[in-house]
């Protein structure tokens, strides 16, 4: 393994690795459970539509709720089953809220619906993009995105470049590490199809250089292709796209525009090998690999089905050895809390750490800031994290956003290196959240405001409208008199003449 | 003596000059402070503040009838950045017009409407649907919570409904900081 | 629920920073009772005590935690700071009073640490120059120079009750520093070739003093080692120095002293790794650090030379403090991904 041209960003942080533990055993699967907590918003973008009802029985495989629209994905059934109901359940999320799942009833019979392998090579872009957008394949790095929208190209977008993230930079966390090391095979050739469905140039896959089997794994396997694999050093957060992208092409992705702007395209190892599964033998998006890790007795890594209720995991792994039972959801610096150990197990679940005071140790008393911008160093974005700090903790969120708040990624580099303890992450992800809801409010102020003026409009124009009804009927009563007028006119003339016809007679 | 008033002289003719210039070259049409004061109001048109709508309050303001602590949805934050951006002292908000409540909007009992329409006269952005004698509904993501539908109802069949957190729109909390703790303590 | 990832950190705490700060002022203490006697510890001990109690009246009385705030080392830095500023005889209340003023009008009155605009032992070595002028430039004379050495009891003595000794031993152990012998000298029309031959004068600057800034080198290295301090301050500074002290050394060699001399002389030494250092008061950008450093150069060099006093760190330094939020906003780093 060696580094070759490999351009530094700023910053970044060496956490201890803690990967071993999790990297002893070779990744077993879970058994299938008796439930299966679906929740249908398990990807960026619309929520999925229902396509079943209590009481349907449904095959391995078969979708159960649909992509709504593009930015959207499919679900699928995870083994064969009943559905037993949809309901709000609590979901793998920092909010601990419930949302909308399916709950499937599984049969043990785990009878897959016909799979459709799909013939990649030889049907239309279009076409496998479409096929691709039922498959339920969402980025299975953590940013949960749709992938058939990723692999979806305009004439004005040519994609030169294909970048496999396997840098797994996070400590604890082992489930990319192990895919490569066991299915080497399924991420090259998952490589090689993204690289054909782009148009792409150029392959590259990013591994850092703490996972040496798993290099050699693709390496072997990458031999007569012409995907490329380059090593780069340990440094958190290399694993994150953009940094990933400078770290092997120094290209440096501007800010609001996506790399796909720059004619690159990321993809993480799972994510590839996923396609491969889905287009080779037409298994569609229903487990994935999971870490567990931390506190449990026996760490290791598992296939384990979407909707496997965590407590089943953490089961498998020996239980919790501590009184406390917390766990975390992906890794030591962005992970955070579960709700529950009851919550579903998800696409974007990569890693579960049972916490325990000897690992991660309560935080010690926050100080006041001293500006030491040891921060500033840390920060793989260079920004100055303690003037974000100042401002967030002060609530001024515009001076906030003008220091270029939104283009933090939430590392949380600058918290490890903190003499002061300060939360500074924390304090960003409030005022983020902030920001935003802030915007969606004014947005629904303007719209009030427009309402409002439309329907004063309205309310005056109805009004003029009115007037002027009320004034064609006031002409229309005076024509009315003048007619009545002529009319009685006339009567009266006749009356007069039959009066005098009547006096003829008479004389 | 006589050359320090001539170069006074001078100097205030320049200065005028300068001023007059000024005055004319970077003149300011319209009045943009009814629209900025308007852009910080929440819209909801609500009327407790004493005037018909938003829009009325925010003129009042510019033109230095109304106090800027009249708006209870706006909360002290909205009267905050009325204060700064009128170079006023900041006032809590006036408990006189109404407090701030959690944002909630209308939700009509359906089985009770009698459709009379009168709320959808009331309703200030149009956000009742309905016709004589049918049913109304409300169409929520529209309704601003201004509870201007509710006395016009006859049969009492409107209700505000706090606007729930959900998954969408939950948000991170202020960190809680233990110096704080040890502050208070 | 609680949610504060990252759940690991891995960070020096604040009162680790501030003891390595302690810690490399050492090496330059233990040379300063070299030179000049057991004085200078004195008036440390002094002010460590007066920070510990003032800061634990005033922390009550804000109702702070005191332990986290004492042990912060903060306080300690700054009081070391201004008894390495200040005569070593001079009477044991300036230095009380000094440190009173830098805990609470330094810091305290702008919110204690992390909150102060000025660098507190600049705040309270100014207001005690202005306010006496005659103690805060009386020097003690280097012991290797003085006819008959004094000894620890005549320091305490002069530090603690001065009358007790007689005025001709007092005139014995004072003199002037270099930077405002020469300065006195230039203006009775004496060539610094000329001035430079006084025995208080060393081989580049004063004489011992010299020794006692290669001590707060060896400090300030070390901090810089330990990253503890980023070299932008201290380089900018001394380059700065040196480079104009240069310049007017070319142009007239026989007014203006040597650059090696002003980098070597006064508080030059201390100022660069230690005084400007101060992360509080100073820039946070790496330029506006640098520009930092090198203003308050320049401004040194000029109150040096063209100012009524022989030293100028104190005002320049407290001046930059007044610029360095808007250095900050002027110079920041160009973030990822913008132009």
């Amino acid at each position: 393994m060696q580094l070759k041209n490999i351009f530094k960003f700023n910053g970044g942080v060496h956490p201890d690795e803690n990967k071993i533990a999790s990297t002893r055993l070779p990744i077993a699967k879970l058994a299938i459970p008796k439930k299966l907590v679906l929740p249908l918003r398990q990807h960026v973008g619309h929520v999925a539509k229902v396509k079943v009802k209590p009481g349907d029985q449904v095959f391995k495989g078969q979708i159960i709720a649909e992509a709504d629209g593009n930015i959207s994905a499919a679900i699928h059934a995870p083994t064969s089953g009943r559905i037993l109901k949809i309901s709000e359940e609590i979901l793998p999320h920092p909010s601990g809220l419930p949302d909308f799942c399916i709950t499937l009833e599984a049969d043990f019979k785990d009878t897959w619906i016909e799979k459709k392998p799909i013939p990649w090579k030889k049907i239309e872009k279009t076409q496998l993009i479409e096929t691709l957008s039922q498959s339920g394949i969402v980025g299975l790095g953590g940013a949960v995105f749709p992938t058939h929208m990723k692999l979806k190209t305009n004439q004005k977008q040519t994609i030169h470049t294909l970048v496999i993230n396997a840098a797994e930079c996070e400590p604890f966390i082992t489930c990319d590490d192990m895919l490569m090391r066991e299915r080497a095979d399924e991420i090259i050739r998952g490589s090689l199809i993204a690289q054909t469905i782009l148009g792409a140039e150029k392959c590259v896959i990013g591994i850092e250089d703490n996972k040496i089997e798993a290099y050699e794994a693709l390496k072997k396997a990458a031999q007569k292709t012409t995907v490329e694999i380059t090593v780069v050093p340990t440094l958190y957060p290399s694993g994150d796209a953009k940094r990933l992208i400078y770290l092997l092409m120094g290209i440096e992705v501007p800010k609001e525009k996506r790399s796909v702007d720059l004619g690159i395209q990321v993809f993480n190892v799972a994510t590839v090998a996923a396609i491969y599964r889905y287009l080779e033998f037409g298994e569609p998006s229903i487990s994935r690999i999971v870490t567990i890790t931390g506190a449990v007795k026996t760490p290791q890594n598992y296939e384990v089905l979407f909707g496997t209720p965590l407590s089943e995991l953490i089961k498998a792994a020996g239980g919790s050895s501590n009184k406390q039972k917390k766990f975390i959801m992906g890794g030591p610096m962005m992970g955070f809390d579960l709700p529950s150990i009851d919550v579903p197990v998800t696409k974007a679940m990569n890693c579960v750490i049972e916490s325990s005071p000897e690992l991660f140790p309560t935080p010690k008393p926050v100080m006041p800031c001293i500006r030491c911008a040891r921060c500033a160093d840390a920060c793989p974005v260079n920004l100055q994290p303690q003037e974000l700090y100042w401002f967030s903790k002060s609530s001024q969120l515009e001076k906030a956003r003008e220091y270029n708040l939104f283009d933090c990624i939430e590392c949380g580099c600058c918290t490890y290196v903190c003499p002061s303890n300060i939360p500074l992450v924390q304090f960003y992800r409030y005022a983020k959240s902030e920001i935003i809801a802030q915007d969606k409010s004014k947005e629904a102020a303007n719209t009030a405001r427009e309402r409002n003026e439309f329907r004063l409009a309205r309310l005056e124009r109805e009004k003029k409208e009115r007037a002027e009804r009320h004034a064609q009927k006031a002409l229309g009563a005076q024509d009315k008199q003048a007619e009545d007028d002529k009319k009685s006119t006339i009567a009266a003339a006749m009356e007069r003449v039959k009066q005098n016809q009547q006096e003829n007679i008479k004389n | 003596m006589i050359t320090a008033l001539l170069v006074m002289i001078f100097l205030a003719i320049l200065l005028g000059l300068v001023l007059g210039y000024s005055a004319i070259k970077f003149k300011v049409d319209g009045d943009p402070m009814v629209a900025r004061i308007d852009a910080i109001l929440p819209q909801t048109q609500c009327g407790q503040c004493g005037y018909p709508g938003c829009k009325p309050y925010a003129t009042a303001i510019a033109k230095g009838e109304a106090d800027i602590n009249q708006c209870p949805p706006g909360g002290d934050a909205g009267a905050k950045a009325l204060a700064e951006l009128m170079g006023m002292e900041f006032k809590p908000v006036n408990e006189k017009h109404g407090v701030q409540k959690p944002k909630s909007v209308a939700l009509i009992d359906e089985s009770t409407c009698i459709g009379c329409t009168l709320c959808i006269q009331a309703c200030p952005v149009d956000a009742i649907l309905g016709a004589a004698k049918q049913m109304h509904t409300i169409i929520a993501s529209e309704c601003t919570g201004c509870e201007l539908c509710l006395p016009p109802c006859p049969v009492d069949c409107i209700t505000m409904e706090p606007v729930l957190e959900n998954s969408e729109s939950w948000k991170w909390k202020y960190p809680i900081y233990n110096i704080q703790k040890a502050q208070k303590a | 629920m609680e949610n504060r990832s990252p759940y690991i950190v891995n960070a020096p705490s604040v009162s680790f920073i501030m003891f390595k700060v302690l810690l490399a002022l050492i090496p330059g203490i233990a040379l300063y009772v070299y030179v000049f006697g057991v004085g200078v510890i004195i008036n440390i001990l002094l002010a460590s005590l007066t920070v510990l109690l003032t800061e634990s009246v005033i922390l009550a009385i804000r109702k702070l935690p005191i332990r986290p705030f004492i042990l912060d080392g903060s306080g300690l830095v700054t009081a070391w700071l201004l008894a390495l500023s200040i005569p070593s005889i001079a009477p044991w209340w300036i230095i009380v009073l000094g440190t009173l003023l830098c805990i609470i009008f330094g810091k305290h009155l702008y919110g204690g640490l992390g909150y102060n605009l000025f660098n507190p032992a600049m705040v309270g070595y100014a207001i005690l120059l202005i306010s006496f002028p005659s103690i805060m430039t009386h020097w003690q004379t280097p012991s290797a120079l003085m006819a008959s050495p004094m000894d620890w009891l005549d320091q305490i003595k002069i530090i603690f009750k001065n009358n007790l000794l007689t005025k001709e031993t007092i005139d014995a152990m004072s003199s002037a520093t270099p930077l405002d012998y020469i300065k006195t000298q230039l203006t009775l029309h004496q060539t610094l070739s000329s001035i430079q031959q006084d025995k208080i004068f060393g081989l580049i600057g004063g004489h011992g003093l010299e020794l006692i800034n290669l001590g707060y080198l060896a400090g300030g290295l070390y901090l810089l080692k330990e990253k503890i301090i980023s070299w932008h301050l201290p380089v900018a500074f001394l380059s700065t120095l040196f480079i104009t002290a240069l310049m007017f050394n070319v142009l007239s060699p026989e007014t203006f002293a040597s650059p090696l001399f002003h980098v070597m002389s006064g508080g030059s030494i201390l100022c660069a790794f230690f005084i400007i250092t101060d992360p509080v008061s100073a820039p946070t950008t790496p330029k506006g650090k640098i520009y930092f450093g090198a203003g308050i150069a320049l401004l040194v060099f000029i109150i040096r030379i063209f100012g009524g006093y022989p030293e100028g760190i104190a005002f320049a330094v407290l001046l930059f403090n007044i610029c360095a939020p808007l250095i900050d906003s002027l110079t920041q780093p160009r973030v990822f991904g913008h132009k």
